[in-house]
């Protein structure tokens, strides 16, 4: 809260290991107050829809991108304007689906997983969750019902991080006037 | 800077914060004895000229304020109803300020959801598909601009009509909402946007750079003014409409003091 009013499109420097831990002591948290790692997972999905759905509006105001017309549109926007901007890192997009409504954001490196080693028995926990939740909420905002999952995860021994996108469908009810 | 009001509308057309940093110019003052020579009647929890005009007070005026105190609807500020205390011959000089009344949180509420419905009709009246909605509105005295972000939300800006520089105000008011509303844990979205959020403690971030601002372009004279033109707390029933949609120091006050 003690942003600048005069902050631009540019990125304020900050410490990406305070990062880092944060979210590490956030994951560690939930793994002590839940059973088992499915409720850790849907809790950090919540928690990312929650952030998603505030996160949009700063996105929209600083990054100054219009609406989207396609899907690929919002794919290329997500990688490298939203990604770029928070993260710091751009994933490329892969594996499109025939139909043009799914693909895949690979991320080469992730920076939520930089100091991590998942132990044995958190197999089934999908520890950087939250991202998904992330982009589910920001894209609710827009009027896009996506699902969004990760099927490849470094921590868990697989070459890259890959998150799938899913497109659902285009939530016209909440369509605000003026922009059919 | 010529800016008017400020209005933020949210996705359901509820009037989530407002704000105004003007002074309104027709007003008068004078000081009158016992018996009073105006015919006052209330209306509309107001207190309004009915008949006598003179001096610059006009029929259809409001009483503003009483020996300086600022008057709310019926009452004064410190709680005393006006009729009653007009009444007393004991009280008598006073001075008595009139002007156009002001518009009550309700009725801003009420106008700024009519907007948002005029706002959809504009853009279902084009005759080309796929029209924005109302994004500006031209009057003799004011301008009103609106920006509709993506989510749907509405930034509402009251400017002079020659006030350049209005579209980059209104991207500045999305930033600072962004950044100051939503980026607070406690404030819930589509609700009014208070900064007051325990009871007339400003938020923390709010205090020092109010302070700064207001030192480093020496605006407090207009910070007072808009001051003056808060309504009172005295009371309750008032002040429970006003705790609906006032904010008293904002990041938004900040900008449009500096």
């Amino acid at each position: 809260m003690s942003r600048q009013a005069n902050r631009g499109t540019e990125s304020k420097k900050m410490s990406s290991e305070l990062f880092t831990l944060t979210y590490g002591a956030l994951v560690t948290q939930l793994c002590k107050d839940y059973e088992n790692d499915e409720d850790v997972n849907k809790q950090l999905d919540k928690m990312g829809y929650n952030i998603g759905v505030r996160l949009i509006e700063d996105f929209l105001a600083r990054s100054n991108v219009g609406r989207c017309h396609d899907f690929r549109e919002t794919a290329d926007v997500i990688a490298k304007v939203a990604f770029k901007m928070y993260l710091g890192i751009t994933p490329s997009i892969t594996n499109w689906s025939p139909a043009g409504d799914e693909f895949s954001l690979i991320l080469e490196n992730n920076p939520l997983v930089d100091f991590v080693e998942l132990p044995d028995n958190h197999s089934s926990l999908i520890y950087s969750n939250l991202l998904c939740g992330v982009l589910r909420g920001a894209l609710e905002m827009v009027q896009m019902a996506v699902e969004a999952k990760f099927v490849q995860d470094t921590l868990k021994g697989d070459g890259v991080t890959e998150i799938r996108m899913r497109f659902i469908r285009r939530i016209e009810d909440n369509l605000p006037a003026g922009e059919e | 800077m010529a800016i008017f009001s400020v209005y933020v509308v949210n996705k359901a057309g509820g009037l989530i914060y407002q704000l105004d940093s003007y002074a309104p110019r027709a007003e008068a003052e004078k000081t009158f004895s016992y018996p009073l020579d105006l015919l006052l009647k209330l209306h509309d929890e107001r207190v309004l000229v009915a008949f006598g005009q003179r001096d610059g007070i006009r029929v259809g005026h409001a009483v503003l304020a009483i020996n300086g105190v600022d008057v709310n609807g019926k009452y004064t500020a410190d709680g005393k109803e006006v009729l009653e205390y007009l009444g007393n011959p004991a009280n008598y000089p006073v001075s008595i300020r009139f002007g156009r009344p002001r518009l009550t949180s309700n009725e801003k509420l009420m106008l700024a959801s009519m907007f948002h419905s005029l706002f959809a009709i504009g853009s279902q009246l084009s005759p080309e598909q796929g029209s924005s909605g109302i994004e500006m509105l031209e009057t003799d005295t004011f301008k009103l601009h609106c920006f509709q972000t993506l989510t749907g939300i509405k930034f509402v800006v009251l400017a002079d009509p020659r006030q350049a520089g209005i579209d980059s105000l209104l991207r500045k008011i999305y930033e600072i909402y962004s950044d100051f509303a939503l980026k607070n844990p406690f404030y819930s979205l589509e609700m009014p946007i208070r900064t007051f959020p325990h009871g007339g403690q400003p938020s923390p971030c709010a205090r020092p750079l109010r302070n700064q601002r207001a030192a480093k372009t020496g605006t407090v004279e207009l910070q007072e003014k808009t001051m003056l033109t808060r309504p009172t707390r005295s009371n309750p029933e008032e002040k429970s409409q006003r705790a609906l949609i006032w904010s008293d120091s904002t990041p938004l006050t900040n900008l449009l003091m500096a």
